[in-house]
């Protein structure tokens, strides 16, 4: 557009403020159409619609914990962190060789026989997260000592290259076949799977079965959300309540100002990875349990939606982050449920473009301000 | 692991004549006179054609594996000139150009896809829908222009609704269109006046350009609310408009009405129309376009909005509008690329625009030097030929994981790259033509005498 | 209220407020310069100068008040438009093009009297060839008249921090402004370079016939150049006058140097 100069920019111009309702009312418009079809949806069936809200919560309970990571990170060093969906992957893959390989879920049962069946189901799985949690820690911080920290003072694109580096690096790794190798990976639980459905009260799925008009859930969902709402509790305490939490904020807010205040910034980033990462590799292992299949390219698009949810929740803001994946969590669900599967990714993007577009500081965000 | 020590050393023989090729070609467009110009563009053409078309002792110099190389790599040059323009030169981080490469591969082929079965709709509704948009875009622009400090929204929501009428009048300007025209095409026992190959070679070449200015609407109307977002928003939102891109090819003959694209399984009977020359032209076209356009007054103001932003508002640039353009001209080519692209391999499937492949121009452009159009070309051709064709091969010999391999070892460049040279290989380097007129060069820091001197 | 034809100032403010969330960053400001004035905003660190001069290039919007440029209102304008009317500026941290020559830097400022369009660049027509040889020559001329055309291929990045400030100088009144703004021009100089830059700016105002407002924390070049002074704190205006009216002005020393200071002045 050649760039007119200025005679006529005499203060006789109209004020664009008057045009304002014409994009309010765009919004307007696409919200209520969201609005009647979930509405419509919800009366013509409603046993389906709360089925497909609950495998929803699933999903974003799952997203948020992926999302915690990358908004943890970027609140400390500005990175969006290609990387963290792979390290999602890496715990779904250590997990699975844990089960299969070296029968970790039912540890307690081999060493200690007599032990009641509770807490082997209890201890033996949990045991399998936990080393899950820490290997991608170990993941987390090694890449960053070695691929992040270097180009700390960089160009940020340089560091964003690096990412997607070695982003893709993990991806084809593993899928290498002396690695994961690129096949689909039938995934093998740590547990039993026992399913409810709610239908005049709830009742135990046996071998029939559920009646129509019922709505299923499984002990998956429950451990997903409990497993979930406690790391969003316990890291709400890391942050507000402990010292590392403090330093993690104040590094945050400003990196040098931190170091002078004689915080370890190093340490402080190392460990933001590593939580973030953690949180990644317990998501990855729930995943798996939920949706039974691995590869190595699984972390990709839950990774991508997960960043998604915390830039809808206001990148950098924690309790953003939950939000936000429960949000994309739905609007997946619903879209799989109700439109079709293919397009649920499809859907997942334009939900990001639509807040870039109305409130690009997300939910709980702050917008940032210029200094000139 | 047998090797073949002559295979590998002729490749690195014609991977050195190709980047000799270009510096050549730069450097004779380079001189003043405008009969070297012409004499360079000719002869840069001729050379490659002789090679392609000539037997010497018995095959070409150019197989027909290397010159389907050859065609890529002029359309991922076409495709990394755009986003170094966007994200080199102006300074914007997109990941949008493979969607565009997209939209412009499929829009074109549309077109040719159907002239080849007696169908006109295609290039009259594009075609259409171009000047109708151009028009409602301008209408809109006008308008607007007697207001101040608009929201983006509002502004998006009426191009958008402009684009949106002309598109529906598109529509029925080419079943309208088509109904004239079909008798022209006759029958396939007899064909008539527009099913020749004269007129099919005018189809695509406008199928192309088309498919470019498609995608450059679309750009406009993305770009518009999208580019007022920061740098590593705009990003992403870049990123998601290539999945939903793709996503919609996926679905294109469920969600969209084109059966024909066949969604996922992919599109295929595209007439292969894409020769040396009409890739070199749409290269050369595009590189000259491009250069004009950073050497003038223009491009040293995309250069001010890399630079910063703010200086360049207070300096009287419309930071905005500067971005727009940027973008809007770089997704142009990036539709001209998938236009050709289209037409050299016949057929297109959705797994060729996923967003991975999507990474492959910026790791170009980042590689040769982001502000660098030399770079840009040079790591582009290089790309191709050494990694598609050469690394390729090599790792094919060594296994059947070699495809796999080589993304694990891309990465590994990479880093080493961003931790020794983030520059890039060519920094912001120039060869011949692409250099400023004014040879502006790059000096070290003054000595302190000559700064006490020339600040009296 | 007095409307464009008749009203002789070059920048009126009135009531010019600013929030940032709850924050008052500026509290109803009023300033009046007329034309050829040296005005100087003086206060201590943040004040709001700063703001003042983002609000009057239109980077930020007001909250409240009103900013009349030769009698029109900027409410609402965009900053290129603001500059593009006549109002220059530099800024407390240099923002020159670092990686374009100091020639570019120029020549950017007349872009948008460049004489030829984008299209006339592409498609390098004679119009664009004249033009762009007419833009390059004012652009030395303008050079030469700082002494600055010997270092004109050399990257803005590269030049020694003295040398920066007269290139942003330079560059900001290529643009031809009326008003041309300084934050903080003395920055990071010493007495010499001080020295210089104070002719500079008596030689730019009655070269270039402009009128200037500089914020500025070196007392000498304030009290040595400036004409009219306003003092702000905390957001208000706390003073106004000469040179020597404010140095002897009680408020001032006591916003500058603290309560008790004033008495001891």
């Amino acid at each position: 557009m050649p760039i007119q100069s200025v005679p006529a920019l005499r203060g006789a111009r109209l004020p664009g403020s008057r045009l304002a309702w014409i994009g309010q009312a765009f919004l307007g418009v696409l919200a209520t159409l969201v609005l009647i079809i979930l509405v419509r949806n919800l009366i013509h069936d409603p046993a389906l619609f709360a089925q497909i809200v609950l495998s929803g919560l699933q999903l974003g309970f799952v997203y948020a914990l992926i999302a915690l990571g990358y908004t943890m990170v970027y609140g400390i060093v500005k990175l969006i962190n290609f990387a963290h969906g792979d390290v999602f992957m890496v715990g779904a893959f250590v997990s699975f060789y844990a089960v299969t390989r070296f029968q970790l879920h039912v540890w307690p049962a081999t060493v200690f026989p007599g032990l009641p069946y509770a807490f082997v189901v209890v201890i033996g799985p949990a045991t399998v997260m936990l080393l899950s949690m820490l290997v991608c820690m170990a993941l987390a911080v090694t890449i960053e000592r070695v691929a992040y920290k270097p180009l700390r003072d960089a160009p940020r694109i340089a560091a964003l290259i690096t990412a997607i580096g070695v982003s893709f690096f993990l991806e084809f790794f593993g899928a290498l076949s002396f690695v994961f190798s690129p096949r689909f990976i039938p995934y093998q639980r740590p547990f039993e799977v026992v399913t409810w459905y709610i239908k005049d009260g709830v009742h135990l799925v046996g071998s029939t079965q559920p009646p129509e008009g019922s709505i299923t859930f499984s002990n998956i969902f429950l451990i997903v959300v409990g497993a979930s709402i406690l790391t969003q509790v316990l890291l709400q305490f890391l942050v507000r309540r402990t010292k590392i939490g403090k330093a993690m904020r104040a590094v945050s807010f400003d990196k040098a100002a931190a170091r002078l205040m004689g915080i370890n910034v190093d340490q402080v980033i190392s460990f933001t990875f590593a939580v973030g990462a953690a949180f990644a590799g317990l998501g990855g292992v729930l995943y798996a349990i939920a949706y039974s299949m691995i590869w190595s390219q699984l972390g990709i698009l839950p990774g991508l939606k997960a960043f998604v949810a915390a830039v809808l929740g206001g990148i950098g803001s924690i309790p953003g982050a939950f939000v936000g994946a429960l949000i994309m969590g739905q609007a997946e669900a619903l879209t799989m449920g109700y439109i079709s599967t293919p397009m649920r990714d499809a859907v997942a993007f334009t939900i990001l473009i639509v807040v870039l577009l109305v409130r690009p500081t997300g939910i709980f965000g702050e917008p940032e301000k210029e200094k000139a | 692991m047998d090797l073949n020590v002559g295979f590998l050393f002729i490749s690195v023989l014609k991977i050195a004549a190709l980047i000799a090729w270009i510096y050549g070609l730069l450097w004779a467009l380079g001189q003043e006179s405008l009969a070297a110009k012409i004499v360079a563009v000719v002869g840069a053409f001729g050379i490659i054609q002789l090679a392609i078309s000539v037997p010497v002792g018995g095959a070409p110099l150019v197989s027909d594996f290397d010159s389907g190389l050859l065609f890529q790599a002029c359309t991922m040059a076409m495709v990394a000139l755009g986003l170094n323009l966007i994200y080199g030169f102006n300074g914007q981080f997109s990941l949008g150009q493979w969607g565009f490469y997209g939209i412009g591969a499929y829009t074109a082929a549309d077109i040719t896809f159907r002239w080849t079965n007696g169908d006109a709709k295609g290039l009259l509704v594009v075609g259409s829908v171009v000047v109708l948009g151009a028009a409602a875009i301008f209408g809109v622009y006008k308008f607007l222009r007697r207001y101040t400090g608009v929201p983006v929204l509002s502004a998006f929501t009426l191009y958008l609704v402009g684009c949106g009428v002309a598109g529906v009048l598109a529509v029925a300007i080419g079943r309208l269109g088509q109904a004239v025209l079909k008798p022209g095409f006759g029958t396939a026992t007899s064909p008539g006046v527009l099913a020749s190959p004269i007129v099919l070679q005018i189809v695509f070449f406008l199928s192309v350009l088309l498919a470019g200015a498609f995608a450059a609407g679309v750009g406009f109307l993305f770009g518009l609310p999208v580019l007022s977002l920061g740098s590593d928003y705009f990003g992403i939102a870049t990123l998601g408009f290539t999945i939903v891109v793709n996503t919609l090819m996926i679905n294109s003959d469920t969600i969209l009405p084109f059966p024909e694209m066949k969604g996922g399984r992919g599109m295929i009977g595209i007439p292969k129309l894409t020769t040396w020359f009409w890739a070199f032209l749409f290269l050369v076209a595009i590189i000259v376009v491009m250069r004009n356009l950073i050497h003038s007054s223009t491009g040293r103001t995309i250069l001010s909005v890399r630079e910063d932003e703010t200086a360049a508002k207070v300096m009287g640039i419309d930071v905005a509008a500067n971005k727009l353009l940027s973008f809007v001209v770089g997704s142009l080519f990036a539709g001209i690329g998938g236009g050709v692209y289209a037409h050299f391999i016949g057929f297109l499937s959705p797994g060729t625009f996923d967003f991975l492949v999507g990474f492959n121009p910026l790791i170009i452009v980042v590689f040769g030097g982001l502000g660098s159009m030399t770079g840009t070309l040079a790591a582009s051709f290089g790309w191709i030929f050494f990694l598609e064709g050469l690394l390729r091969v090599i790792l094919g010999q060594l296994g059947t994981e070699a495809p796999t391999w080589r993304f694990v070892l891309y990465p590994i460049a990479l880093l080493l790259l961003m931790l020794l040279r983030p520059k890039g290989l060519l920094g912001t380097v120039e060869w011949g033509f692409l250099r400023s007129p004014m040879h502006r060069r790059k000096a070290s820091p003054l000595p302190p005498e000559a700064a006490v001197e020339s600040g009296k | 209220m007095s409307d464009a034809a008749t009203d002789r100032t070059v920048l009126r403010i009135q009531a010019l407020t600013k929030f940032f969330g709850g924050l008052r960053a500026v509290s109803d400001l009023d300033l009046t310069i007329g034309p050829g004035e040296l005005a100087g905003l003086i206060g201590p660190n943040g004040a709001g100068k700063t703001t003042v001069f983002n609000m009057i290039s239109g980077l930020y919007v007001p909250s409240g008040g009103s900013i009349l440029f030769q009698g029109i209102d900027l409410a609402g304008m965009e900053p290129f438009e603001v500059t593009r009317l006549g109002i220059g500026r530099t800024f407390q941290n240099i923002r020159l093009f670092a990686n374009l020559s100091v020639l570019d830097n120029v020549r950017i400022a007349y872009h948008p009297h460049a004489g030829y369009g984008m299209l006339d660049g592409v498609l390098r027509t004679a119009r664009f060839h004249e033009k762009e040889r007419d833009l390059t020559e004012r652009a030395r001329e303008f050079l030469a008249i700082f002494r600055l055309e010997k270092i004109q291929d050399e990257l803005a990045c590269n030049l020694p921090y003295g040398e920066q400030r007269r290139v942003e100088i330079a560059r900001a009144l290529a643009s031809s402004p009326r008003l041309l703004l300084l934050d903080e021009p003395a920055a990071g100089m010493n007495p010499a370079e001080i020295v210089t830059l104070m002719e500079l700016i008596h030689f730019i105002r009655d070269q270039f016939k402009l009128t200037i407002l500089l914020i500025e924390h070196q007392m000498r070049v304030v009290m040595g150049i400036c004409e009219q002074i306003t003092v702000m704190d905390f957001g208000q205006v706390i003073a106004r006058g000469t040179p020597k009216e404010i140095q002897t002005n009680p408020q001032v020393i006591e916003a500058y140097l603290g309560k008790g200071a004033a008495h001891a002045a």
